[in-house]
């Protein structure tokens, strides 16, 4: 447990060390931000018609996204990655430790400290000047926090299970690039799920990538019903734990394919 | 001058033949990068297909407005790589090496690379663009299909002229320089959709201190043969070459602050 | 008319101060600190054409900024400095087209390509004239013996065959300056001597200027008749080798090679310094006892295999040097 607080420490550490990244960084997202709604607020106001989310909704959306930027699997764990490049990989199994809990927990530490980090200027900035409302209810600002731990389980399984199929290609960046994109659109980081065609609704919503993203960000404005959390959390999980086992198998085959090549 | 243009070929010629010695790798970055740009457009698509137009701007005229930046910017993003790294340069002390040839420095960084890879997002642009000249309803002569190229040429010297200025940084500052990278993607998202969708201190940025709307919405309104703002949309493609004649001579002040501090 | 002349030059350095921990890391997030170094303090020479010098110092001593400021990379607070009749920094273009530079930890080669790729890169931008390169080239690759890999991608080259192409490199467009950088840093012997060689035969037949900044003292005795040793950016000597030692220390070392292990050796006037099993270093000043009467006095008194006299390693000269200019 220490070790897994001093590696979060050590990050924040380097993350002071560039005051300008951390300023830039802040102000990059801020001004995406700000581009996304003032696109989408010429949207709203070309059209009466009645929408699947109101426009203030759509701000909420937008702005935890902000938020909750790096918490997407954005990349692989560089240090795995050029562990298995170079075959060193082999020695992981000497370890008295799980490889995949190990790599898992890597994954988490990367998702949070960046994201509290990030998060917190950011509620602060886009709640008292850029219109990010508080939680629709206390049942939904509850529902919330269930479901962002949910989409970091997600986020933490999908990272991991990239990293891990670098065993099996040798430039991964193929099978990376491709979930990438699926993740980024999928998740609503490009626009809002519910802004796509109506036809396009019941895949979007049978997809994992939604719970890393949009079903967190909806409940909290009350798209979603608070109500429905228990169903969404499920859904979440089923995914993070469809992603886990296929994880661990891949990890299980591939390190048993390592060691017999001798590699 | 022309030795200066033979030199950058054969520089171009060496980046090309090294790139090729990875072949795998560069079909699957450009494979990544071409449907992560396809998936940006996706959702414009999607947006129009929900809300039918924006300010009086249908898909086809915004398409031509996306297909016009996206080459631009993979233009200079192709060539600018040498800027683009040059923080890790200065850091790593191999831009002495450059001084210590008798060649201007920012024609060694230009030739540096020619980022093969940025074919994913150029292409996407060009099919864009493509799709979007057939699909509008307006008479194309010789003089809107140059003013499209002079524009689009005056795109890429306007972010290859904001890269030349983040790599001028690095002389005063060796932290991270994201606050360019801010302008820069978030000019490629704003220059997506008409100016006028923006609020006013957003549009005069992108006009008068970062000239985008210069190479990008008023040509384009010249093309659609919509009423511009003032007379002079066909000239204004020049601005991005001016803008970076501009920064190449900020650039000269940092190598003199180089090599009086000595980094 | 001296190649390069150095008068007085100063350069002082202002560098960041980096806070530890946490909370250091918050502060320097708001105010930032920082020291000076004086990198140069008023130091002169004058290098002629076709000299091998040595350049060395401890780390931070000054000589990678000296050589940027004889490169033109780097401007002086004060002082003089003209390089073949010209002033460096003013005329960086002018003053680079006629001089080299070799460092040996980075390499100047495309990493992906064949070194011969890199050299034709060169030439067009030093515009070396197809004739002139086409001779050199053959020079260069017969010199240094380039031939069995020049086809290999240079990431592929061990580091030896990788030194010699960045000579190689460094002179296609005949300079009349090079400088040096370490570069035997990590090579094998083999390699080390044959780098050694190529660069006295550079300043033997081809009188090209260098100037070597090393730390490998076995590359200055092999190699330089005048050594420049700096420290803490002033000069402490300037001369010949010898000149170098005997100002420092005229002593000499006498090893010997005992039969008996623990045989104990005693001289009045020598001291030993070092024994390892039957070997024992003495130290002795060739002034008071002259070499052969204490090795004669010794042999007389112990059982000895063997013995020889050498002059104390240069590193030693060099650190006393140092501690002498401290005190």
């Amino acid at each position: 447990m220490r070790a897994y607080w001093a590696i979060v420490s050590a990050r924040f550490r380097t993350l002071l060390q560039y005051r300008a990244a951390a300023a830039a960084g802040f102000g990059t997202q801020c001004f995406w931000g700000l581009i996304r709604i003032m696109v989408l607020q010429a949207f709203y106001r070309a059209t009466t018609a009645a929408q699947p989310m109101s426009l203030p909704q759509v701000v909420d959306y937008i702005w935890l996204g902000q938020a909750m930027f790096a918490m997407l699997p954005w990349s692989i764990d560089f240090e795995v990655a050029a562990m298995i490049r170079s075959g060193t990989v082999a020695y992981e199994l000497l370890r008295p430790l799980d490889l995949y809990s190990l790599w898992f927990s890597r994954a988490a530490a990367a998702r949070t400290a960046p994201t509290v980090l990030r998060a917190v200027p950011m509620f602060i900035a886009a709640g008292l000047f850029f219109g990010l409302r508080p939680p629709a209810s206390t049942a939904a600002g509850a529902a919330w926090l269930l479901t962002m731990l949910g989409a970091l389980l997600l986020a933490c399984a999908i990272s991991a299970l990239l990293t891990i199929s670098l065993l099996w290609t040798i430039s991964g960046e193929g099978v990376v690039q491709l979930m990438l994109n699926c993740v980024v659109i999928f998740s609503g980081m490009v626009i809002p799920l519910p802004l796509f065609p109506d036809w396009a609704q019941s895949t979007l919503n049978f997809l994992p990538f939604r719970g890393i993203l949009d079903v967190p960000a909806r409940i909290y404005s009350g798209n979603l019903p608070a109500g429905e959390v228990a169903f969404l959390f499920a859904h979440q999980l089923l995914w993070a734990a469809a992603f886990i086992v296929a994880g661990r198998c891949m990890l299980a085959r591939g390190m048993r394919r390592l060691v017999v090549q001798g590699g | 001058m022309l030795d200066g243009l033979r030199l950058y070929l054969r520089y171009m010629g060496v980046s090309v033949r090294s790139q090729m010695q990875y072949p795998a790798s560069f079909v699957m970055l450009s494979l990544g990068a071409f449907l992560f740009t396809g998936v940006e457009f996706v959702g414009i698509w999607a947006l129009l297909h929900r809300f039918g137009s924006v300010e009086g701007w249908t898909l086809p005229e915004i398409a031509l407005l996306y297909g016009m930046v996206q080459v631009a910017f993979s233009i200079s993003d192709a060539t600018s790589r040498g800027f683009d790294t040059f923080a890790s340069m200065i850091k790593s002390g191999d831009f002495d090496r450059l001084l210590l040839r008798p060649r201007s420095t920012a024609l060694q960084l230009a030739g540096q690379e020619l980022t093969l890879r940025r074919v994913g997002r150029f292409t996407v642009g060009l099919l864009v663009l493509l799709w979007a000249a057939s699909h509008l309803d307006i008479a194309w002569s010789s003089a809107k299909l140059s003013l499209l190229a002079a524009s689009i040429l005056g795109g890429a010297c306007l972010f290859f002229g904001l890269i030349v200025l983040q790599a001028t940084l690095a002389f005063w500052t060796t932290e991270s320089l994201e606050i360019v990278n801010t302008v820069t993607y978030g000019g490629v998202e704003t220059a997506q959709y008409p100016l006028t969708i923006y609020r006013p201190w957003f549009r005069k940025f992108f006009t008068a201190v970062i000239p985008l709307a210069c190479v990008n919405y008023f040509p384009a309104l010249a093309i659609l043969e919509r009423p511009a703002p003032f007379a002079l949309p066909w000239v204004s493609p020049l601005v991005g070459v001016a803008f970076l004649a501009m920064t190449l001579q900020v650039w000269r002040l940092g190598i003199r602050r180089y090599c009086s501090t000595g980094s | 008319m001296p190649q390069i002349l150095v008068e007085n030059l100063t350069k002082t350095f202002r560098i960041a101060i980096r806070q530890p921990g946490l909370w250091g890391a918050f502060r320097g997030l708001l105010a930032r600190r920082y020291r000076t170094v004086r990198a140069l303090d008023g130091i002169s020479f004058s290098i002629e054409a076709g000299e091998l010098v040595g350049y060395i110092g401890p780390n931070g001593a000054g000589k990678s900024t000296t050589v940027k400021v004889l490169a033109g990379i780097l401007v002086p607070d004060s002082g003089r400095c003209e390089v073949l009749g010209r002033v460096p920094w003013r005329e960086r273009v002018a003053n680079v087209r006629q001089v080299g530079a070799v460092f040996g930890q980075r390499t100047q080669l495309w990493w992906d390509l064949p070194a011969i790729e890199s050299f034709e890169l060169l030439r067009d931008i030093y515009r070396v004239p197809a004739d002139s390169y086409a001779r050199t080239r053959a020079e260069l690759i017969e010199m240094l013996d380039l031939a069995p890999f020049l086809d290999v991608p240079v990431r592929q080259l061990s580091l030896g065959q990788r030194m010699r192409c960045d000579l190689a490199a460094s002179l296609l467009h005949s300079p009349t300056l090079l400088y040096l950088d370490e570069p035997t840093i990590g090579l094998d012997a083999v390699s080390k001597l044959a780098v050694r060689d190529f660069i006295r035969r550079l300043s033997r037949e081809r009188g090209v200027t260098v100037l070597l900044t090393t730390h490998d003292m076995d590359d200055i005795e092999a190699l330089c008749t005048r050594v420049i040793v700096i420290s803490q950016g002033q000069i402490l000597s300037d001369g010949t080798l010898e000149a170098l030692r005997a100002r420092v220390t005229p002593e000499r070392w006498l090893i010997v090679d005992l039969l008996e292990p623990n045989d104990a050796l005693t001289d009045p006037d020598a001291m030993e310094i070092r024994r390892d099993g039957s070997r024992v270093v003495l130290r002795f000043d060739p002034r008071v006892v002259p070499a052969a009467e204490l090795i004669s006095r010794i042999t007389a008194r112990h059982a000895v295999r063997d013995l020889f006299v050498e002059n104390p390693p240069i590193e030693e000269i060099i650190a006393r040097l140092y501690r002498e200019e401290q005190t």
